[in-house]
């Protein structure tokens, strides 16, 4: 296995040549390590989701008796607008594909709209409860799980804003090279597929 | 490839590129994987001696059965911190030193993927052992490495808490670390190099990394509610407030097991370059090393119940844990194998770095084949808790990652500083460490055996003479500290100046100058051999050299 090393051995690499293709002096790695990072953010969610179905398969009663009933109409709303803010968001990546540098802004402006919504629903939701953190397992777990979820949906309206700032810039993004915008919206599709599990096992199969 | 280093600045007119490494270098947030590599194994090494100063205080402690030099309270703390030092400040970060220095140069690039997350990576951990050590001021933690609710819920509030984020600072350090070393050697590789012909510390790595990724955020999901059940009430693993305290130890030992991995297959690596190169023959196996890596790998992630024989663990899923650990020892063993196969009639040059990997090897199989016991859970059932655990994981921590981490010292050391190190001080140094070493865990097998708990500052007087016994093999160690210290500090100033490649090796960082150039290179590396056709007289494209003269070469380059 290591003999075709041999054969081909004395032969010059051009990877100098190679490597002033990147951004940064070397072939552009970045979208790679996002796709790692987020296999590593998926697995707190892995964890944070096996823990809530052990409880619901141990516990004797899930939800334990008298947990007031989980009210669905915001999530509702809440998950439709999470789930259009994520094609939303695609057509401001196409439309910079085209070079349109100002449609980019709008559509990357709706998506944080609808992120900021999103997050007014769940402090609409939290603060409408008729329950505590500490009121019993399960309601410390929604808390968990949701808080954990609004974190991330935070942080990317953060990251879309920040795409949003640089963009001012001319020639900061182009229809060639854009890795903050691709990364902000893998990111946002990411928390967008999160909460579909969440909502689903958080509230509808109890 | 006779060329001297000076010939090939002027023929390819690069000099004026060349900057200087200054001393300063390592003190700031250099981008360089090679002092982030520095930076690592300095700072691991000095908690290194900070969890060392803990466990000689424990030993004291436990050479007479009264609690008598520190409290019992005081005890628990020095034990946690011990533990949880060596484990999160020494061992990994170590690993992660080597990967740093190592990876690029080996796959014949220029730096790490994303350079600067390596610099936070590195530069969490200085502050985030601090705090840690801080907690010293407040009462710390108490309830062991493993922190398992109830205890440690109602011993110490903010030392527990201080314990906890300590733990996820360095973890994320940890992950950052990981993406940066799947990136690069999946992405960064020379052109010419596939991925069989990569040495096989990159392979280590690759599985390390996938580890890391993979089970570092669970453990990080787990602390974060034991947090709230500390701090805001709530309780997830409270069973006072309906919580279960078994959910936390499924998740603990989710990445705490794969982190037993995370902390040796780095060195398990090491011993892969270590050895073929000291005893001149190629490494034996080569796929066979490399693929049972991955294997232990996925195999870690589904045997994490074996901690919990005791904890009420259902009989079949006791059976499906049992099994999976013990099919662990297959990969194990086929590495064990393969590495004696390759010292197996080689022209052995037992100096510090071979004598540390042979002293790994046989100090790792006593830990692997401890464990493989373990794995019965009848027979963990009679020994869960005692002495037989703490020999049996400083058999493979201290015998297996500590001594592969020393034959890694010393293997690159003439690399990374330029200059030889003293070869009479390194033997006494192996020397004293091993028989120490010997001496203070040998005997924990049978304390073990015969009913000693684990995690307490008092004992049955009938243990007594044992224990002694163990406490002088602790001085053993404790002494073989001087003469590595010495020998480093000396030999970093006053050593015989390194050549290139003093021992003739075929793996790409030696064939820059050492210490390397900031670039690396100063030329694209060229792969003339696979990483490791020792030995083996193949004629070269040439037709006119073998690959042992010129390694011979190579090896009086300066
Ligand atoms: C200087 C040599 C060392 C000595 C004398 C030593 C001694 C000890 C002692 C006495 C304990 C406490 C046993 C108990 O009360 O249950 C302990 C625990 C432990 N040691 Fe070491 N040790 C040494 C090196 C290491 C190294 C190098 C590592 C890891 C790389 C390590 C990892 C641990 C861990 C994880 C624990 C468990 C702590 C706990 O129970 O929570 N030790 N050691
Ligand atoms: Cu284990």
């Amino acid at each position: 296995m290591q003999s075709p090393a041999l054969d081909e051995s004395k032969v010059t690499l051009n990877y100098h040549q190679e490597a002033v293709t990147g951004h940064h002096g070397h072939p552009d790695h970045r979208m790679f390590g996002v796709f790692v990072f987020l296999i590593a953010d998926s697995m707190t969610f892995l964890g944070l989701f096996a823990a809530f179905m052990i409880y619901r398969t141990i516990m004797p009663a899930w939800p334990p008796e008298g947990t007031p009933e989980l009210e669905l109409l915001v999530p509702i709303i809440n998950t439709a607008i999470l789930v259009t803010s994520s094609f939303v968001m695609h057509k401001g990546q196409d439309a910079l594909k085209k070079g349109d540098i100002s449609g980019l802004q709008l559509w990357f402006g709706l998506t944080a709209i609808m992120g900021l919504a999103f997050l007014l629903g769940q402090g609409y939701e939290y603060f409408h409860a008729e329950f505590g953190l500490t009121t019993n397992l399960f309601t410390s777990c929604f808390f968990a799980l949701t808080g954990f979820h609004g974190l991330h949906v935070a942080t990317g309206v953060l990251l879309i804003l920040s795409v949003l700032w640089r963009s001012r810039d001319k020639g900061h993004y182009s229809s060639t090279s854009h890795f903050g915008v691709e990364a902000a919206e893998i990111y946002w599709h990411f928390v967008d597929v999160i909460w579909l599990v969440l909502f689903v096992i958080v509230y509808l199969i109890n | 490839m006779t060329t001297t280093t000076e010939a090939q600045i002027t023929e390819n007119g690069h000099s004026s590129q060349h900057q200087e490494r200054k001393w300063q270098d390592y003190f700031t947030f250099s981008t360089d994987h090679k002092v982030i590599g520095i930076q690592y194994l300095v700072t691991a090494f000095f908690f290194y001696l900070v969890g060392g100063a803990l466990a000689e205080a424990m030993r004291i402690e436990l050479a007479t059965p009264d609690p008598d030099f520190v409290q019992p309270e005081f005890y628990n703390q020095l034990m946690t911190m011990h533990g949880s030092i060596m484990l999160f400040l020494w061992i990994i970060p170590a690993g992660a030193a080597f990967a740093n220095y190592l990876i690029p140069l080996m796959i014949g690039a220029e730096d790490m993927a994303f350079p600067r997350l390596n610099a936070v990576a590195f530069w969490i951990i200085p502050p985030g052992g601090i705090f840690f050590l801080s907690s010293f001021f407040i009462g710390t933690a108490q309830a062991g490495w493993t922190s398992y609710p109830p205890l440690s819920l109602v011993s110490g509030k903010w030392g527990e808490e201080i314990w906890i984020l300590s733990v996820l600072l360095l973890g994320t350090s940890s992950i950052f670390g990981a993406i940066n070393f799947v990136t690069t050697i999946f992405k960064m590789r020379m052109p010419d190099m596939d991925i069989h012909s990569m040495p096989l510390f990159c392979w280590s790595m690759l599985a390390t990394s996938a580890l890391i990724i993979l089970g570092t955020p669970v453990l990080a999901a787990a602390l974060i509610l034991l947090s709230f059940d500390l701090i805001a009430g709530t309780a997830f693993f409270n069973p006072a407030g309906g919580g279960d305290p078994i959910v936390y130890q499924h998740m603990f030992w989710f990445y705490s097991h794969p982190a037993v991995y995370i902390m040796i297959l780095p060195f398990f690596g090491v011993i892969s370059e270590v050895l073929p190169v000291h005893s001149r023959k190629p490494i034996f196996g080569y796929r066979a090393i490399a693929y049972s890596s991955l294997a232990i790998s996925f195999l870690g992630l589904i045997v994490w119940a074996h901690h919990m024989f005791t904890s009420g663990t259902p009989g079949w899923l006791r059976m499906f844990f049992m099994a999976t650990t013990m099919i662990i020892a297959v990969p194990t063993g086929i590495k064990i194998f393969s590495w004696c196969a390759t010292l197996w009639g080689g022209k052995l040059n037992l100096n510090s770095a071979l004598l540390f990997g042979v002293g790994f090897l046989s100090s790792f199989l006593i830990g692997g084949l401890s464990g493989v016991m373990l794995a019965s859970a009848p027979f963990d059932i009679h020994v869960h808790d005692t002495y037989f655990i703490v020999a049996h994981f400083h058999y493979v921590l201290f015998g297996g990652a500590v001594f592969g981490l020393f034959a890694a010292v010393y293997h690159w050391f003439p690399k990374m500083s330029g200059r030889m190190v003293n070869e009479t001080l390194g033997r006494i140094h192996f020397a004293l460490t091993f028989i120490g070493f010997n001496l203070t865990f040998l005997p924990m097998h049978p304390l073990g055996l015969q009913g000693m708990n684990r995690r307490i500052a008092l004992y049955d007087p009938q243990f007594q003479s044992l224990n002694m016994l163990v406490t002088i093999g602790s001085f053993i160690l404790a002494v073989s500290t001087f003469p590595f210290l010495i020998n480093i500090i000396w030999s970093v100033f006053k050593g015989e100046k390194a050549p290139r490649n003093p021992w003739r090796a075929l793996t790409l960082e030696w064939q820059t100058a050492s210490p390397p150039i900031i670039e690396n290179f100063e030329e694209e590396p060229v792969l003339w051999a696979g990483p490791y056709e020792y030995g083996i007289d193949i004629e070269s494209v040439d037709g006119e050299e073998s690959v042992e003269e010129m390694l011979a070469e190579v090896g009086a380059e300066s």
